[in-house]
């Protein structure tokens, strides 16, 4: 099928990860500066602005990345992979370049809100035509029966993409000052953006055409009207039917499950530092990203399914039990107290808001910090708790989420083989994209609110493993996924296109 | 194989109408008429995006399934 040599497959190589690792890179650093972007751009007292805030953080990743996929996958199956995927990458490092650049809403009032969302808007689109196109290049260059492989890599960018996004933030607030940061310096990880897709973009246009889709070119065999036969079709839409709920359903929660909901947990549940949470996060992702690559390799020798299915039953399983165990870290009932250590303090500030401060050590090293402050002629208080955890807790948990990176690994490592193999070249960028975002963009990123809404169920129903009961929406998902794809996906891949 | 693939496909359907009814009366509608912001763009999205992919793709695939579309021999 194709002839690149291995230099000339790692070219392709670089040049796609390259840039798909910006998109996510770009597409994370908005979430993880949610608090001041929305201090910036989002003012709490103006309902409106809040509204906007909202759907900024979510439309875009749940709702306009699968029709990224169809508008962005729609001109690669007609016009080409390469030059589709070169105007996502230019669109998204445009608009993240574009936040960093917005006044805020204290110089220009509502446009500011309006702009950051129109914008985000545009990252979500970008991303959604991004993937798909780098998937099916890389797989159309890579030689027969290494698909996986070389495919894996390109699923290693989104883990990257969201380690590199917290280590430029988290060294920019090191050299900065927390005032100068607050200022303008939280716009320095949106300008560098513009370097990084200026790079990627000289090493993608001196890339050619990937070379299945230029023969059907050629041959005058590529699709006048790609979403017709991709979705009008019975046999094309069935695939697309089994790859979302047999596939791509079950990896998205597993993927937000073992990244986002574990940061969100540890950060919210288990109250653990911020930095901390960062850090180990940090250590889990570098220990598991080696394993997407693992797997995809494993994938051309043993099949991609059982590889992904192996990885949705092993979290169906595991998940709860793991997630007892980080919250049992830092439960502090189970630790002994140092009451010699115990401080507690009462002070009141201008606007007359009583803050009573405790703070605890405990034999182990933790430390628990509690701020509870009483507003002045308001009812209902604010209470705010940071634990540091003790170094060898600190690894307890970098075990526990890279098990779960590794759950991910194997379910997100085959995938973009087994997509782009299930679909012939003249749909394929299409219809490997809808699935793709839809299982991710929609049933992944609405596992936070969905989780949400199981806990504080279980909470008002007053049962004493509420914070576990977040996991039952990947776990479903995932169970039925994994039903779907055990009977109906062939591991022998009968329909090949590749 | 056949025959479990398509009995399977009766349970997606009931599946999917099951999943209807809690996206729309058990999550969807309380959030969007609740007066949180964020509740309202979820009861937005659970509402008119979530609920329409569980019922028509769950729907259909079931459907497929049971007139055996995803049979062995007819691939």
């Amino acid at each position: 099928m194709s002839k690149t040599s291995t230099k000339g497959i790692w070219k392709v190589i670089s040049a796609s990860s390259m840039g798909t690792m910006i998109e996510w890179y770009d597409f994370y650093i908005f979430g993880s500066l949610a608090v001041v972007i929305s201090t910036k751009f989002f003012p709490s007292d103006n309902p409106t602005a809040a509204f906007l805030s909202t759907l900024a953080t979510f439309a875009a990743g749940f709702v306009v990345r699968p029709f990224g996929a169809l508008f962005f996958g729609r001109l690669g199956d007609i016009i080409g992979r390469k030059y589709t995927f070169m105007a996502t990458l230019l669109l998204m490092g445009g608009s993240t370049f574009l936040i960093g650049c917005i006044p805020s809403y204290e110089t220009i009032g509502f446009m500011a809100p309006l702009l950051v969302l129109i914008l985000r808007l545009l990252q979500g689109l970008a991303l959604g035509g991004e993937y798909g196109g780098a998937a099916t290049y890389v797989a159309e260059h890579a030689p027969v029966g290494q698909k996986g492989y070389w495919t894996s890599w390109i699923q290693t960018t989104a883990t990257v993409g969201l380690f590199i996004s917290l280590m430029v933030i988290l060294a920019t607030k090191n050299v900065l000052s927390p005032e100068d940061f607050d200022s303008w310096g939280w716009r320095v990880p949106f300008w560098v953006s513009i370097v990084m897709v200026g790079v990627s973009y000289l090493i993608r246009k001196n890339m050619d055409e990937s070379p299945v889709f230029a023969k059907a070119k050629k041959e005058g065999t590529t699709s006048t009207n790609p979403l017709k036969e991709s979705f009008g079709n019975r046999y094309n839409l069935k695939f697309v039917l089994l790859a979302l709920f047999g596939a791509t359903m079950g990896q998205g929660v597993v993927w937000y499950t073992g990244q986002f909901y574990a940061m969100s947990f540890m950060k919210t549940v288990m109250n653990i530092d911020s930095s901390q949470v960062d850090g180990l996060l940090g250590i889990a992702l570098l220990l598991g990203t080696p394993f997407f690559i693992f797997f995809g390799w494993l994938s051309d020798k043993i099949g991609r399914k059982y590889i992904m299915m192996g990885g949705m039953l092993l979290a169906i399983l595991f998940y709860r039990p793991i997630y007892k165990m980080m919250y049992n870290t830092t439960d502090v009932s189970y630790k002994t107290e140092l009451t010699q250590a115990t401080k507690e303090t009462i002070e009141v500030n201008k606007d007359n808001d009583s803050i009573y401060t405790t703070h605890k050590e405990y034999t182990d090293r933790t430390s628990f910090l509690q701020k509870k402050t009483h507003f002045s002629g308001k009812k209902d208080d604010q209470i705010t708790t940071s634990i540091a955890i003790n170094s060898s807790d600190e690894w307890t948990l970098i075990f526990l989420v890279f098990i779960q990176v590794l759950f991910v690994t194997m379910v997100y490592g085959p995938i973009a083989a087994f997509l782009v193999e299930m679909f012939p070249t003249k749909i394929r960028y299409t219809s490997m994209s809808l699935p793709y975002h839809v299982g991710n963009g929609i049933f992944g990123g609405l596992l936070p609110a969905i989780s949400t809404y199981f806990v504080t169920h279980s909470k008002q129903a007053g049962k004493t493993d509420f914070y576990l009961d977040g996991l039952w929406y990947p776990i479903i998902i995932a169970s039925v996924c994994f039903v779907i794809g055990m009977i109906y996906i062939d591991n022998k891949n009968k329909t090949n296109h590749l | 194989m056949n025959t479990i693939k398509q009995i399977l496909g009766v349970l997606w359907i009931i599946l999917a109408a099951a999943a209807a009814y809690f996206c729309v009366f058990e999550f969807g509608l309380p959030k969007l008429l609740s007066d949180q912001q964020d509740d309202l763009v979820f009861g937005i999205i659970i509402l008119f995006i979530l609920t329409p992919l569980i019922v028509l793709g769950l729907g259909t695939f079931g459907y497929f399934a049971v007139i055996g579309e995803y049979n062995d021999k007819k691939k």
